[in-house]
Formats: C-alpha cells, structure tokens, sequence
C-alpha cells in the first residue's frame, strides 16, 4: 500500500533535479537498497555496481517521482528492475563457488552434492520466477513486500513462487534427483 | 500436480541449498558507493547520446548525396 504522506523538502528539491538532495537521500537509502538488490543476486560487488546503476536510474526519472509516496518503496522497485535486467543478461549457466555458504542450521540429512546440484538448477530458473522464490522463500520476504517490490500483485508473487518449484522439481528430476 | 508436500520439501531443499544473503554478515554496505555514484554521473554528463550520433550520420550522408547542398547548409549556419 503506497504511502500518502507530507513530502519532505528534501524530496520536494529531488523532484526539481537539485544534486544536494540527491546526495542526501542516496547517502540515507544506499545501504537498504544494496541490501535488496544483494537479496536477488547474492553477490557483494554485483550488488554494489547495482546500486549505482539503480540510483542512476532514480536520478534520471527525478521528474516522474511524486514526492508524497514512499522513496523507498520506489527505490526499491527500480532495484528490483535492475536486479533482474542483469539476472536477464548474465548466462544461466555460472559457476558456482566452490565454498557454498551454510545454512543458518544445516540440515545432516542433505549432502553437499544435492545442495550444490539444487542450486545450479535454480539457476537456470527464468529470472521472473527465480527472483520471485529468491524474495519470498530463500529471503522469507513478505509477499506483500514482494509484490510492491516487482509491481505485481501478491497473488502473481504467489503464483510465481509454485512456478519456480514446480520448474525446479522437473530439473532435478532429470537429474535423477526426486526432492 | 505438485501436492503442497512436495512443494514444502522443495522449499526446504532450496532454503539448505541457498542460505539467504540478507542475514549473512557481508550483506552491510561495506563502502560509501557516492564517489562512485558521482563518476557514473560525470560519465553520462560528457557522453553523447546516440540520436545525436544517428543525426550527424544521417547529415553527412545526406551531404554526401546531394553535394550541391553544401554551399546552402554552410549560408544557413
């Protein structure tokens, strides 16, 4: 639910192109948007290029920006724009380190072989539907969140996130693995 | 048909595979990204945007058919 609030001078000077604003709500929201673009594609450096990449495009559409909703809602959707034209560009097929990082309690019953094979086959998900489980499952993001964040409605987050596992269920399958 | 146990376990599978990346301890901003920001914004204030390219081509071309025209682009300018 977008937020009707009083707009800030701050963001009143943003919307007229003023660098000093700019300066000041990119210093205030550049940690919280890397955190979300960091979310989708789990990498620090890709995660920081992004970031200026995002708030390149924020500063670009200065104009179309209505002052009395929230910056950070809408910064967040433009990073979510960015996260996926580059999850677009990049070949499904990317190494993977060699050091997987751990779960927070890691479950003994599943090998590191089946994490790594899981993991390669949510790669090669569409970016749409890996973005969508990444935020809602791996993230455990509200849908509502979500939704707002990818311009969708919480019913098509849904909706994507049993497309991802079902597309998911069908790679491992063919690799002779039955999750 | 996927049943919401297989859908769960899957979920579960996925969580262990892919730990998220918001609760790791990388996922602070470890650098203030301004100065990189201004470079970005430097860039884009001395690159020429690609109509105006297209347009100096679509000149030169244009002088280059109708040469002729040369002496009536140069008294307009």
């Amino acid at each position: 639910m977008p937020t009707q609030e009083q707009p800030s001078e701050v963001l009143r000077q943003f919307c007229r192109g003023e660098i000093e604003a700019f300066e000041s709500l990119f210093r205030q929201h550049q940690g919280e948007v890397y955190r979300w673009i960091l979310r989708m594609v789990r990498d620090p450096a890709i995660a920081e290029d992004l970031t200026v990449e995002t708030f390149w495009r924020i500063y670009k559409s200065h104009a179309r920006f209505d002052p009395t909703r929230s910056f950070e809602a809408w910064a967040r959707r433009i990073g979510s724009n960015a996260a996926l034209d580059h999850l677009r560009s990049k070949p499904r097929e990317t190494e993977l380190p060699d050091e997987m990082p751990q779960a927070p309690q890691p479950d003994p019953g599943i090998s590191q072989e089946l994490r790594r094979k899981t993991a390669q086959a949510f790669e090669r998900l569409p970016p749409k539907l890996r973005i969508a489980a990444t935020l809602a499952l791996i993230e455990e993001q509200p849908y509502a969140e979500v939704a707002g964040a990818l311009g969708i409605s919480t019913g098509a987050v849904k909706l994507r996130v049993f497309r991802a596992l079902r597309v998911l269920r069908k790679h491992l399958r063919r690799q002779g693995i039955e999750p | 048909m996927t049943t919401d146990n297989d859908e769960d376990r899957i979920a579960r599978l996925l969580k262990q595979s892919l730990p998220p990346m918001g609760t790791q301890p990388g996922a602070k901003l470890q650098r203030d990204l301004w100065p990189a920001m201004l470079r970005r914004l430097d860039e884009s204030s001395t690159a020429v945007p690609w109509f105006d390219w297209a347009l100096l081509v679509a000149v030169v071309a244009w002088l280059a058919m109708f040469p002729q025209a040369i002496p009536v682009l140069l008294y307009h300018l």
